[in-house]
């Protein structure tokens, strides 16, 4: 068994064996991060670059973490403080890096498809890292991961995406994911923050209420307000939504079931989440971040030999 | 085809090393050696090597069960990440299952087939990050002797053989209990 791309640059390129195979080779990873020693020898004569041109906390150490635990030799970028103030191309920065002998990429970029030009232009296994509002892999994967871990399976699991579906990668690389595994998906938020062409793209339903929403699925997948993102005033106000799209523990009690609540965070504590339930047992926020290092490693491990054979 | 091969061996170039009898005698004896030498088994524990070690191992610790009302610790090791040979081709990974620690133990690492010695050698560098054994021994089943590129050799062995190169052993495990060491050209 192999993946069937040199690179990962998007959930839309995998295949569901593809998956099933980062996911299982993740499973076997987290076994290792269990160990007194949690580290392995497999990548040792690889060098990574780790290119963000964008801010992250989370995903740039659980890669960072991976690399290291797969024992590869790694290098950090960060956009501010580089060359790229000086009016560097994406290109010459990449080609600089990669004339010291650098075997594989993870990138992040703020422009959708930055990851799939490099890939056409350079010789390096690349993993996207999040690129724009295009797509966020190694997040998807670790979501289903999650869900994977609590629910036993994904196929029939239901879903819900809530909140800023249009800027948020997150919820597009969850979508292909849970397509291509058979998961049942049902997109949540106010009109202005859901593409028109989703319902026909994906063949997903589009709610608008959020109790209905909740009263249906098994896990929420709870989005950030992208406030970053936004050119325009798409909602009226930080409070407003809060009523509208807010999880409050008052909700979560009213329903017929316990629902498993996700983020890919960074939280807005108050805004799409209230903080007792992100704190609350039914939330596995912190499981995901856990899932996280493993499945980097199993991309990292996966692609890299790939590149090699 | 397994029909055919039982019947007309000579067709396919196998040759039976062991047989289905003799290779659960080996397993007893190997169960009563591995006793023989690790009298107290609190401070023992048996490793099976994933994936093919772990049909062996699944046995001896049966054999070694009906021996001794106190078995060692039993666990399954996978070294696809220890692999010297990564760079040949993708491995997928088994489970590794050792739920307790083996620091201070005195460890029997079990395989199916001795061949090259590069697959032990995976085994103790994974097994040394779990932890630090008193001891490390090493049970096969089949030992194909003059053929190693390390310096490893078992402490109990099934069979030993001599073959060539471009031959190959294979244990078949079978659940109907037809299990044999074959040697094919």
């Amino acid at each position: 068994m192999t993946l069937s791309t040199r690179h990962l640059l998007g959930i839309k390129d995998l295949t569901a064996q593809d998956i099933s195979l980062i996911l299982q080779t993740a499973q076997e990873f987290k076994e290792v991060l269990q160990r007194p020693i949690k580290k392995v020898p497999s990548l040792r004569d690889v060098t990574i670059v780790n290119l963000f041109f964008e801010n992250s906390t989370r995903t740039r150490i659980s890669f960072e973490l991976a690399e290291k635990r797969l024992s590869a030799d790694t290098v950090n970028f960060t956009a501010s403080g580089s060359s790229v103030s000086k009016g560097e191309t994406l290109l010459d920065t990449v080609n600089n890096i990669l004339s010291m002998k650098v075997d594989m990429v993870v990138m992040r970029h703020s422009a959708s498809g930055a990851p799939h030009f490099l890939a056409k232009h350079i010789p390096a296994a690349i993993i996207n890292a999040g690129d724009g509002i295009n797509e966020h892999p190694t997040q998807a994967l670790l979501d289903a991961l999650s869900i994977k871990e609590k629910h036993g399976t994904l196929e029939g699991v239901k879903v819900a995406i809530i909140g800023d579906i249009m800027h948020s990668r997150v919820a597009q690389s969850n979508l292909y994911l849970l397509n291509k595994m058979g998961a049942e998906v049902v997109v949540c938020g106010p009109p202005t923050l859901i593409p028109k062409h989703l319902s026909e793209a994906f063949g997903v339903r589009v709610e608008y209420n959020l109790r209905k929403a909740l009263e249906w699925c098994d896990v929420a997948n709870v989005l950030r307000i992208q406030l970053e993102r936004q050119n325009e005033v798409l909602f009226s106000s930080l409070r407003e939504y809060n009523l509208a799209y807010g999880i409050s523990r008052r909700l979560l009690d009213s329903l017929p079931k316990p629902i498993t609540i996700m983020h890919p965070g960074p939280i807005n504590r108050g805004v799409e989440l209230d903080s007792d339930v992100a704190n609350s047992d039914q939330s596995i926020i912190l499981q995901q971040v856990e899932n996280g290092v493993a499945v980097r490693m199993a991309a990292l491990y996966l692609l890299s030999n790939r590149q090699n054979a | 085809m397994r029909c055919f091969a039982y019947f007309y061996p000579k067709f396919l170039g196998l040759k039976t090393i062991l047989n289905h009898q003799q290779i659960t005698l080996a397993i007893r004896r190997l169960a009563n050696q591995v006793l023989e030498n690790h009298v107290d088994s609190k401070s023992s524990v048996l490793i099976g090597i994933q994936p093919r070690g772990v049909y062996l191992s699944d046995r001896l610790y049966e054999a070694i069960c009906k021996e001794t009302t106190t078995p060692p610790d039993y666990g399954k090791l996978d070294i696809t990440f220890y692999r010297d040979d990564l760079r040949k081709g993708i491995h997928v990974p088994n489970h590794t299952d050792i739920p307790f620690s083996i620091e201070g133990k005195k460890v029997v690492l079990v395989d199916d087939v001795l061949y090259t010695g590069r697959t032990i050698r995976a085994a103790l560098d994974a097994l040394m990050d779990f932890g630090r054994p008193e001891k490390v021994e090493l049970l096969v089943l089949v030992d194909r002797r003059y053929s190693r590129q390390l310096p490893i050799q078992p402490d109990y062995t099934g069979k030993t053989i001599d073959s060539i190169v471009s031959q190959r052993v294979k244990v078949v495990w079978n659940e109907d209990g037809k299990d044999e060491v074959v040697l094919m050209d």
